[in-house]
C-alpha cells in the first residue's frame, strides 16, 4: 500500500462566493485548515476577510460553494445542527464584543453556562481558572466590561474563546487598535492558549508582525480570492509580487487601493 | 427618475419592510414557545419595562383623568348634564385613553431602549458572539422582551386605569365642588368589566407592538452609531403609529355591533 490515506481537514472551503449586491466579496475560495494547525489569512481591508470568517460561522450563508467542519457540510444544514457545529468553536471578536450587561466572569463562562456545562455557583471559580490563563487576576471577575481598558478587554474576549475547550478558535483582527507592547502580549497569549487548549486556530489579520507570530501557513486574500497560500518562513520568497508588496506594506505595485482623487 | 419609478420603488420597499418584518415576528414568537427560556432575563426585563415606567404611566394618567374631568365639565355644564362627568371619565380612562396613552408613553421609554441596546449589540458584534457561544440571539435577546412587555402592558394600564379615575375625580370633588360619594358612586355604577377589559386586551397588543418594533429595528441596525440612532427613531415612531392604528381596529372589532 503506497497510498497515503487522506488526512481530514478540520476546515474545508471549496468554491465559496459571496456577492452584496452588485459587489462581488468572495469569488471562490479554496482553503484547508489542518487538525492543530494555525492559519492566518492576509489581506487589505474590505478584501473579505470577515466575510470568509463569518461564512464558517454560519452568520452568513454563501451564495455557493461548500463549507466542511470535520467533513460534514455546514451550508444549508438546520438551526439546531448548527448550533451543535458551533460548539467546536470559539472566537475572540475585533472589539472583544463582551456582553456589557454581564459582569466579566459570567461574560467568560457564558457559552459552558449556555450549554449547561456548568451552573452559576461553579462558573466563577472556573471564570478565575480561564482569566489565570491569560494573565488576569481574580478580581477583575467581578469588574464590569466598561470598566476594562481594550487590551484587557481583548484578553477577556480571549478567555471566553477558550473557556468552552473549542476545537477550533477564530480570531478576528485580534491586535487592531492595540499599542505595539500589548498586541505582542496578545499575540504570544494567542499561542500559548492555542497550544494548551490543543485547537486549531483560523486569524485574519492585516498586522504582519502578528501573522508571523501565531501562524503556521499564511494565506493571502485578494480579489475574492486566495492567491497565495504556504508556510510561514516561505512568506519572504513567495514568488508573488501581491504577497510581497502586502508585506513590505508599500503603496506601489500590483494592488491599487481605490482613493478619491 | 421617472415618477412611476418612484412610486414602484417605493411600494416594492414597503412590501419588502413587511415581509422582513412579518418573518421576524414569526421567527420571535416560535422562540417564545420554544426552550430553553430565560426566566431570569424575562423578570429583568419585566422589571424594567413594567416598575420602571410607573413613574412615567402614573404621571401621564393623572393629569389625562384631571384634564378630561375639567373639559368635559367646560361641555357639559351648558347643558346641565354635570353628573355625566363621572362617566365620561371612567368610560373614556378605561377603554381608551389608560391604553392608549400609557401605550405611547412607553413606547417612547421601552422602544428607544431597547432598539438602542440591541442595535448597539449587533454594531459591535456581540449579536454574533451570542451565536458563537451557543445562544441563539433571537431566543436570548427577543423572546424574553416580547413575553415581558406582553405580561406588564396590562398590569401598568390597570394602574394607568385607577391612577387616571382619581385624577378625574381630584378634580371634580376639590375644584368642581361635586360630592365625593356620589361622583364615586356614578364611576362604578357605569363601569362594566368590557371597558375594562377591552382596554387590558389592547395594552396586551400595544405591549407586542412596542417590544417588537423596538427589537426588530435594533436588530437589524447597521452603520455603526448613526445606524443606531436611525434603528431608535424608526423603533418608537413606527411603534406609536401601529399603536394608533391597532387601536382603531381593535375598538371596531370590541364595539361596532
Amino acid at each position: 500500500m503506497t497510498d497515503q490515506p487522506t488526512v481530514q481537514p478540520k476546515i474545508q472551503l471549496r468554491d465559496v462566493a459571496k456577492s452584496f449586491g452588485r459587489k462581488v466579496v468572495l469569488d471562490g475560495v479554496d482553503l484547508d485548515v489542518g487538525v492543530g494547525e494555525s492559519v492566518v489569512i492576509i489581506g487589505g481591508s474590505g478584501t473579505g476577510k470577515s466575510v470568509t470568517l463569518k461564512s464558517i460561522l454560519g452568520l452568513l450563508t454563501p451564495d455557493r460553494g461548500s463549507i466542511k467542519v470535520d467533513g460534514e457540510e455546514v451550508i444549508g444544514m438546520s438551526t439546531s445542527d448548527r448550533e451543535e457545529v458551533n460548539h467546536k468553536f470559539g472566537m475572540l471578536f475585533q472589539g472583544a464584543a463582551l456582553f456589557d450587561s454581564l459582569p466579566v466572569w459570567e461574560n467568560v463562562t457564558f457559552g459552558l453556562l449556555a450549554q449547561k456545562r456548568c451552573d452559576r455557583h461553579e462558573a466563577h471559580d472556573i471564570a478565575i481558572q480561564k482569566l489565570a490563563m491569560v494573565g488576569m487576576n481574580a478580581d477583575v471577575a467581578d469588574l464590569m466590561p466598561s470598566e476594562l481598558s481594550g487590551g484587557m478587554q481583548k484578553r477577556v474576549g480571549l478567555a471566553r474563546a477558550i473557556a468552552a475547550d473549542p476545537e477550533i478558535i477564530f480570531f478576528d483582527e485580534p491586535t487592531t487598535g492595540l499599542d505595539p507592547i500589548m498586541a505582542d502580549v496578545i499575540n504570544d497569549l494567542i499561542v500559548k492558549v492555542t497550544r494548551e487548549v490543543g485547537a486549531t486556530a483560523l486569524s485574519i489579520t492585516h498586522d504582519m508582525a502578528s501573522a508571523r507570530k501565531i501562524a503556521n501557513r499564511i494565506a493571502m486574500l485578494y480579489e475574492g480570492k486566495i492567491i497565495w497560500q504556504g508556510p510561514v518562513d516561505e512568506i519572504d520568497n513567495s514568488g508573488n509580487e501581491h504577497v510581497d508588496q502586502f508585506i513590505h506594506g508599500s503603496a506601489e505595485g500590483p494592488i491599487q487601493m481605490a482613493v478619491r482623487a | 427618475m421617472n415618477p412611476l419609478q418612484a412610486i414602484g420603488r417605493v411600494v416594492l420597499k414597503f412590501l419588502a419592510t413587511t415581509g422582513r418584518l412579518m418573518t421576524f415576528m414569526a421567527l420571535a414568537m416560535s422562540h417564545v414557545v420554544r426552550p430553553p427560556f430565560y426566566p431570569r432575563i424575562i423578570v429583568r426585563q419585566m422589571i424594567d419595562i413594567g416598575y420602571y415606567s410607573l413613574p412615567v404611566v402614573g404621571l401621564t394618567a393623572v393629569f389625562a383623568g384631571m384634564v378630561l374631568a375639567l373639559q368635559s365639565y367646560t361641555g357639559f355644564s351648558r347643558f346641565s348634564a354635570e353628573g355625566a362627568i363621572a362617566n365620561v371619565v371612567v368610560l373614556s380612562i378605561t377603554r381608551e385613553l389608560g391604553p392608549v396613552l400609557a401605550g405611547l408613553m412607553v413606547a417612547g421609554r421601552i422602544g428607544a431602549s431597547l432598539a438602542a441596546e440591541i442595535g448597539t449589540m449587533r454594531v459591535t458584534e456581540q449579536i454574533d458572539a451570542l451565536t458563537t457561544l451557543s445562544t441563539n440571539p433571537m431566543k436570548y435577546l427577543v423572546a424574553p422582551r416580547l413575553v415581558a412587555g406582553v405580561a406588564m402592558f396590562p398590569l401598568l394600564v390597570i394602574i394607568a386605569d385607577i391612577i387616571g379615575v382619581f385624577g378625574g375625580y381630584l378634580v371634580a370633588v376639590y375644584k368642581l365642588g361635586f360630592n365625593p360619594a356620589n361622583y364615586l358612586q356614578n364611576t362604578w355604577d357605569f363601569l362594566t368589566a368590557e371597558d375594562v377589559n377591552s382596554g387590558l386586551v389592547k395594552a396586551a397588543v400595544f405591549g407586542f407592538i412596542v417590544t417588537l418594533m423596538g427589537c426588530y429595528h435594533g436588530y437589524n441596525s447597521q452603520g455603526g452609531a448613526q445606524g443606531v440612532g436611525r434603528a431608535t427613531t424608526n423603533a418608537v415612531v413606527s411603534a406609536c403609529i401601529l399603536i394608533l392604528c391597532s387601536d382603531y381596529i381593535l375598538t371596531e372589532m370590541f364595539f361596532a355591533k
